[in-house]
């Protein structure tokens, strides 16, 4: 029995037909994995010691209207609430191209079967609730993005979410992810997912995490690219207690472009760790970061970005840029860009910067007539402007800059930054 | 003439052997292989230490007994047997030298290979050499010179015995015995080093220099520096290490503390040249090194090294910026090849206001090699104005080796300006075809760009320093370069 996960005795298994082994294993992992401590190294600067105090349940619930709990006002929006298929609030018409099925309507759901340790991999597939299966079929170019929301309601409750996508060759498509909470505190949505993206297809994820202060969210991205494919997530951060991305690309094809987008603007007690990983396996590919955050009171942001060239692996262009802006002497930046390079002929590099808003430039807007809080406000969505730019969906930065309207008491007008 | 080509430039460096492989017979003292508190007690009673070291050493040790060998560096190795060294050798020595003409003739030989005569040093130079061979210091020369300003040049063992108050008092406060694994059995059996001293105010004139030489098959070395500054004083301190090319691997596990005072400033260099191994990865050094500085207000430490040897490095020299308007700085160059592997890099902690620190790394890979920079910077959350600036290239030589960044960032002040920034890279075609162009043949070219590559950190050395590095440095460029 795990010391750690105390609350495990307390959930009910997942109840989805998972494969054996997998459960087997990961079973396995949480019997005998305790909970990551900052002595773990991909756990340095994130204590979960909490998470496993809070009693979790893992409940179903329901909600009556998601009118302000999505991204974007589109037909083809799916619903979970604590990670259980909404099917009232869920659309049941799909572009063309497109198929989706819950996953508790599948016969079996195939997955990875080793953990390597990642306990909450484990939790996620040991107490399974539900997710989602997105085929976008070969050839099929659907224009319309796919909206996945998913809504954590209650007090302690544990969601253990997943999404499949398969993006077949040739193909090309959107989805838009929302995390939102209702009404809920020390809740903590567990999210995995397992995205296929198949030979010259290009597949983008638009994903904006929104839960209330007083949630966790723990998430895992695990992409693999097929050859000639491009993959792109922008990840917006605009609330969350405690926020873990862990964004695992392998890139296995050649001639791939992969895009990594993240901003993040804190406040109050606000963490968020972004983990990436991108492992390039075969020759002539390209990837980008760009992970940019605005820090205020008493956040604290992490940054940990590898890149791997494997031997042989020549022709590589890896760019990684991680650049932060402490606004209250009491936030805290942990930056660890990483580079392990196994080619000669590549050309990787990473930059990090950390520091605060030029007085220069404050002043250069107060002699012009702006308050302070409107120079600085300027500044710092002009500096955040660059990564909500990579944002190809209109109506999502629409949202994005509607939300930090209001969280930070702006008033930006989306269009000034095109 | 066939074009010389990076390809040929590898083979280059694969065949290179190691040119400083001599040994000296020279009849050891030694102790009896293993380590428990006796083997400690031994190397205690030998140097006829008062009873305050003898603690220390067994307070350590003991330390050490509950540690574990740390795994996180970027390297692979068989650990090292700890019950299988010998922990102390010491020339055997019938008497004290009167005089340099009582110096065994066959030691003077071994340092005129090594390009050190003592003589020549003396008459020519001007560097006071403090020669430390098998753990025992031989010959200390300038020592008067130095005195008459009060600086204090001397073994290590000598300082026990001498000014065991300076000692005690600083010595394990910047690295505490305690501190890590190789520290902690550093600071048990460690057999000598050097100990300097530089009073309040006093600019040392010349540079001081420490030639260290690992000569008695399976004999760890173990040495241990301390470096104080007093308030307002220089010096420049040079570090240079040749070891003799030996079959089994040899365990180099130093330790170094600077410490500068107020408004001083201390420049220590290094020249890193332990046997590497033979081209099959077999034999060669395990450096283990733990160096840190401790900045006082308005204080400078500056570390510069050339890595060039040694089959697994493993070393961070490191700056504890306690003082406001204390600076750090390090430059390195780190060169490994054939079966080599080296995770290298600093610490810089900002804790005082207005400190600045500077980091500049550059990693060349050859052969085989694993070349990692990982480093630290640290803004505490009182360190107002905090500034650094990080870069850390990497020039890869062949498609088989591996260049490797691990950068910390953290950071607690809003007030501070951190940059790093770090690219990995081969000689680009286009820098060569420039060259080309312009009448400077392939050949040239690469140890033009070589050279340039790595100006900035040899620019950083001493003079007398500069000339050794960079003969080090281009010994993988010997053969291209006309």
């Amino acid at each position: 029995m795990n010391n750690n996960l105390k609350f495990i005795t307390g959930l009910t298994p997942t109840k989805l037909s998972v494969n054996t082994a997998a459960q087997k294993n990961a079973s396995h992992v949480l019997d005998t994995t305790e909970l990551p401590t900052t002595r773990t190294e991909a756990w340095k600067y994130t204590r979960v010691a909490k998470i496993g105090k809070i009693d979790f349940k893992n409940e179903a619930s329901t909600v009556t209207s998601i009118d302000d709990k999505k991204v974007i006002d589109s037909p083809h929006t799916l619903v979970f609430v604590n990670g259980r298929f909404s099917k009232e609030l869920s659309a049941d018409t799909f572009p063309a191209g497109v198929s989706v099925k819950p996953l508790s309507t599948l016969d079996g759901i195939s997955t990875q079967e080793e953990f390597e340790g990642d306990i909450f991999g484990a939790l996620n597939l040991a107490y399974l609730n539900d997710g989602l299966h997105i085929t976008i079929e070969k050839k099929a170019v659907v224009e319309e993005p796919i909206q996945v929301i998913h809504i954590l309601k209650g007090e302690a409750q544990l969601s253990n979410f997943k999404v499949q996508i398969d993006a077949e060759d040739f193909s090309k498509a959107t989805v838009v992810q929302g995390f939102f909470s209702d009404d809920a505190s020390n809740s903590f949505v567990n999210y995995t997912s397992d995205i296929q993206v198949g030979v010259n297809t290009h597949f983008t994820i638009e994903k904006i995490q929104d839960e209330e202060a007083g949630n966790f969210h723990i998430g895992t991205d695990s992409v693999s690219q097929g050859k000639d494919s491009t993959f792109t997530i922008n990840t917006i951060t605009l609330n969350g207690s405690l926020v873990r991305n862990n964004l695992n690309i392998d890139v296995i094809g050649e001639n791939c472009t992969t895009n990594l987008n993240c901003g993040y603007l804190l406040k109050e007690k606000q963490h968020v760790d972004n983990h990436t990983v991108v492992d390039h396996r075969v020759p002539n590919c390209n990837s980008n970061e760009l992970y940019k955050g605005v820090m205020d009171e008493n956040s604290t942001a992490v940054f940990n970005g590898k890149v791997f060239v494997r031997q042989d692996a020549q022709k590589i262009n890896a760019f990684q840029s991680n650049r932060n802006v402490l606004l209250s002497d009491n936030a805290t930046v942990n930056s660890k860009p990483e580079l392990e390079i196994y080619a000669d002929d590549v050309k990787c590099s990473h930059g990090s910067t950390t520091g605060q808003l030029d007085d220069d430039a404050i002043y250069y807007l107060r002699a012009r007539g702006l308050s302070k809080s409107a120079a600085v406000q300027l500044l710092v969505s002009a500096f955040i402007a660059e990564v909500i730019a990579e944002v190809g969906n209109e109506d999502v930065k629409t949202y994005i800059y509607k939300r930090l309207n209001e969280r930070f008491g702006w008033d930006i007008n989306p269009e000034d930054f095109g | 003439m066939a074009t010389y080509t990076e390809d040929d430039l590898a083979k280059d460096l694969e065949g290179k052997e190691y040119e400083f492989g001599f040994t000296t017979d020279i009849e050891s003292d030694k102790a009896p292989k293993g380590l428990n508190e006796d083997i400690i007690r031994f190397i205690s009673a030998k140097k006829e230490e008062p009873e305050w070291m003898l603690e220390f050493r067994l307070d350590a040790y003991r330390t050490w007994l509950e540690m574990t060998e740390p795994e996180w560096a970027h390297v692979r190795y068989d650990k090292p047997d700890f019950q299988d060294i010998t922990y102390y050798a010491a020339p055997k020595q019938s008497k004290k030298y009167e005089s340099w003409d009582d110096v065994d003739p066959e030691m003077k030989e071994t340092m005129s290979k090594l390009g050190i005569s003592m003589e020549e040093q003396k008459r020519l130079t001007g560097v006071a050499v403090d020669f430390v061979m098998d753990s025992v210091s031989v010959a200390t020369s300038f020592k008067a010179k130095l005195k008459e300003l009060g600086i204090i040049f001397c073994s290590f063992s000598e300082a026990v015995q001498e000014y065991p108050e300076l000692v005690q008092k600083y010595m394990g406060t910047v690295v505490p015995k305690q501190d890590n694994f190789y520290a902690a059995l550093n600071s048990a059996v460690f057999t000598d080093g050097s100990f300097c001293y530089i009073p309040k105010g006093v600019r040392c004139p010349m540079e001081l220099s420490t030639y260290f030489r690992i000569n008695e098959s399976g004999t760890g070395q173990f040495e241990r520096t301390l470096v104080v500054a007093d308030k307002g004083s220089y010096v420049s301190y040079l570090e240079g290490c040749t070891a003799p090319q030996r079959d089994e691997n040899q365990l180099h596990a130093a330790v170094v503390e600077l410490i500068a005072l107020d408004d001083a400033e201390i420049k220590y260099s290094t020249v890193q040249n332990w046997f590497p191994g033979d081209k099959e990865g077999k034999g060669g050094v395990f450096n283990f090194v733990t160096k840190r500085g401790m900045c006082h207000t308005n204080s400078k430490i500056s570390w510069t090294q050339v890595e060039t040897g040694s089959a697994v490095t493993w070393k961070y020299p490191s700056c504890v910026l306690k003082g406001d308007n204390s600076i750090g700085e390090f430059y390195s160059v780190a060169v490994t090849n054939n079966f080599q592997q080296a995770d290298t890099g600093t610490k810089m902690i900002h804790i005082g206001k207005n400190t600045k620190s500077t980091i500049i790394s550059k990693g060349i890979s050859a052969g085989q090699s694993q070349n990692s920079y990982r480093g630290l910077v640290q803004i505490h959350k009182n360190a107002e104005n905090a500034r650094n600036f990080s870069q850390c290239d990497s020039l890869l030589m062949t498609d088989r080796c591996g260049a490797h960044t691990f950068p910390y960032i953290e950071c607690k002040n809003s007030t501070a300006k951190i940059e790093h920034e770090a690219t990995t890279s081969k000689i680009g075609e286009d820098q060569i075809f420039y060259c080309l162009q312009r009448g400077i043949d392939e050949e040239k070219a690469i140890s033009l760009i070589v050279n340039g590559y790595a100006k900035e950190v040899l620019n950083q050395l001493p003079m007398e320093f500069a000339v050794e590095a960079q003969k080090l440095l281009t010994i993988s460029l010997e053969g291209s370069v006309g």
